[in-house]
């Protein structure tokens, strides 16, 4: 019987997520912990659309004219800056919360197409930087597997702040993930709930980064580009005092960025959307008058060409992907539907990702599970990806007339909706009405 | 014979590039009036003597090297440390050896809060009192405080061992004293010795992780 064929009516307030989110409380007495990112309904990328030449702008040829995607992150202060080929790099995921196949797959599938990838809480592992062409070393409060060598065989390094799933959370790695080799990276004794911690141990506040960036670029000889990332909350002050503090490159992650354990309390219900955050990072790097001096790097919920060059049209320098890297990989597949309906989840719903029992190898450290991600074929399907991607943003950029990605601009852009209008300052379809604007 | 270099007249950065690329081993730094990341990321079996205080970050990372600061030190002295031997024979400020991996770090004086914070194998020597959250999610190495220990010693503490000779002002959660044993009495002795240090290894107690909160249990709520 299908209820509401019988008049049966679903609470909005008190869903059956909700429902089932509650019983789940009273039965376990804990908070649920998954992975993934913000599974709500949130303005985005969607919400906007690209204005494609007429009478008015001048379209490029698609197959004909050029329309060039490269881009250098971090030439601020760095003697040698990253020079990619597509502004589409690949977020920091750690080993322990990835299995070495997957570390190696996204380093193989980012180098075929000259991006970068970026390590995770837990250290750089040699399958990591000897698979990618380009890879950025994350400094985190945890310091886990934190060490100069691996700092200086780096090309760039990420001061993480935080992170769009969740702003003010420190990270966490459950028993079950805690391998001997995971433990041994981490100096943590096998098996144990690992917590990482949300504040570094040797530096607060923006007075103190700016010490600490100092302290990197002398450590490495100011050879590196040094990044810094923040997930979006208040971001207009957060990317100013980034800025004031040395980085080269900012990072601004949204709350639709993944995680691979966290509260879900705390994925719904902390931070912004990327789509708010993208405008008052762009605002503040442009009344610093270091706009495309210091570069921009977004990331929360990318999922394609159109996200991508959406975000390069209000002013991003790059986007970066985690989540849909790793669908890329192989995360979610149908054909491991069976075993994810043993897991109590299914193709399309995994998000387990702390449990360690991913059927695709992704997400775990379980040696056979793992075997299953074959590195090579992997890096294959994300090098596949992020080349329609490049194209996708390509095809749409030529279509407003733009002879390179980064010439997209926000006047290429006018909103779905009133929030989206207000939130990325583009007008209303049809309007000159940008929400708040000539009050 | 030492190689000098004044930082009135040199740059902390020619100073570190100098000590990345050493032609010399031994080293004598004047005037460093508060400069940070003095002598930051040296990989070299160097001796370097600083005359003077030092600002935050002095021998960071430090690998091999033996670095004595001949006065105070700012926040994070021999942080993130691998290996050699820092020695500040004045005060410490906040985090000194944060996150440190290995080699000795020695305070003679007082260290401030969070002493060895997050510290993962490196062994730390403090001649005076260390400040509140000393030893914070300690995760490998040894914090030896010969004076007194401030509020939340050892807090969350992993399998870091913390000795202290004077009192402890509350032990953070998860953080309990245990038996001295004869290995603990020997392991202590060796650091003493290490830091030349004269107290008496009989005087001192120890303070280890209960390894109550290992796991995420309901019961465990109130004590964070």
């Amino acid at each position: 019987m299908e209820p509401a064929s019988h008049g049966l009516r679903e609470s909005a307030t008190f869903d059956r997520a909700t429902i089932h989110a509650i019983q789940r409380a009273a039965e376990t007495g804990t908070y649920d912990i998954r992975g993934w990112g913000a599974k709500r309904k949130l303005p985005h990328f969607d919400d906007l659309l690209l204005l494609g030449a007429s009478m008015s702008r001048y379209p490029l040829e698609g197959y004909r004219e050029r329309c060039d995607t490269d881009v250098v992150l971090g030439a601020r202060h760095a003697k040698h800056p990253l020079c990619l080929a597509t502004p589409v790099t690949i977020a920091g995921m750690s080993f322990g919360a990835l299995s070495a196949q997957a570390k190696e797959a996204l380093g193989r599938g980012a180098s075929e197409v000259g991006t970068s990838t970026t390590t995770g809480d837990g250290g750089m592992t040699p399958e990591e930087r000897g698979h990618s062409k380009h890879i950025v070393y994350q400094y985190l409060p945890s310091r886990y597997g934190m060490n100069p060598d691996d700092l200086r065989a780096a090309d760039a390094i990420e001061v993480v702040l935080g992170q769009g799933a969740k702003p003010g959370g420190g990270g966490m790695l459950l028993g079950q993930k805690i391998t001997e080799r995971v433990a041994g990276m981490r100096t943590l004794p096998i098996g144990i709930d690992q917590r990482s911690a949300c504040r570094h141990p040797d530096w607060t506040g923006p007075d103190d980064l700016a010490i600490k960036i100092l302290e990197l670029r002398e450590i490495t000889d100011w050879e590196k580009p040094i990044y810094v990332k923040v997930g979006a909350t208040r971001t207009y002050y957060d990317v100013k005092l980034a800025v004031h503090a040395g980085a080269d490159v900012v990072v601004v992650d949204g709350m639709q960025g993944g995680t691979a354990a966290t509260q879900d309390v705390f994925v719904e219900h902390v931070g912004i959307p990327t789509l708010a955050a993208l405008p008052q990072a762009v605002r503040a790097l442009q009344e610093l008058g270091v706009h495309r001096e210091v570069q921009l790097v977004v990331s929360g919920g990318i999922r394609g060409g159109a996200d991508m060059a959406k975000a390069l049209a209000l002013g991003a320098d790059a986007v970066a992907i985690g989540t849909a890297a790793l669908i890329a990989l192989g995360d979610n597949h149908p054909k491991y539907d069976a075993q994810y309906r043993e897991l109590g989840s299914a193709a399309g719903y995994f998000d387990d990702y702390q449990d360690g029992r991913d059927p695709a190898g992704i997400s775990t450290q379980d040696e056979e599970l793992a075997a299953r991600l074959d590195p090579v074929e992997a890096g294959r399907r994300l090098a596949n990806f992020l080349r329609v991607m490049t194209m996708e943003a390509q095809t749409l950029a030529r279509a407003c007339g733009k002879a390179h990605l980064l010439h997209l601009e926000p006047e290429d852009l006018v909103a779905l909706t009133i929030e989206s209008a207000a939130m990325a300052r583009v007008p209303l379809a049809g309007t000159n009405w940008i929400p708040g604007e000539g009050l | 014979m030492a190689t000098l270099i004044d930082l009135v007249q040199t740059p902390v950065r020619e100073l570190n590039q100098a000590l990345h690329a050493p032609e010399a081993t031994s080293w004598r730094i004047l005037n460093p009036r508060g400069a940070h990341a003095v002598a930051c990321g040296i990989r070299e079996d160097l001796a370097v003597d600083i005359e003077g205080h030092v600002g935050y970050y002095c021998a960071g990372m430090n690998q091999r090297a033996t670095v004595t600061v001949h006065g105070n030190a700012g926040t994070g002295v021999g942080e993130n440390m691998m290996s050699g031997t820092v020695r500040v024979h004045g005060n410490a400020s906040q985090s000194a050896g944060a996150t440190a991996r290995g080699g000795l770090l020695v305070i003679d004086g007082d260290a401030s809060a969070r002493c060895g914070i997050s510290m993962k194998g490196v062994d730390i020597v403090v001649g005076g009192n260390v400040g509140h959250m000393s030893a914070f999610m300690g995760q490998a190495g040894r914090l030896v405080v010969c004076g007194d220990a401030g509020d939340a010693l050892g807090d969350s503490l992993y399998e870091a061992r913390i000795y202290v000779r004077g009192t402890v002002k509350s032990l953070g959660a998860d953080c309990v004293e245990k038996e001295m044993w004869p290995e603990h009495l020997a392991e202590l002795a060796e650091l003493l010795k290490a830091a030349e240090r004269d107290e008496d290894p009989a005087d001192f107690r120890r303070y280890g992780s209960a390894r109550e909160l290992y796991h995420f249990k309901v019961d465990n709520t109130t004590v964070y």
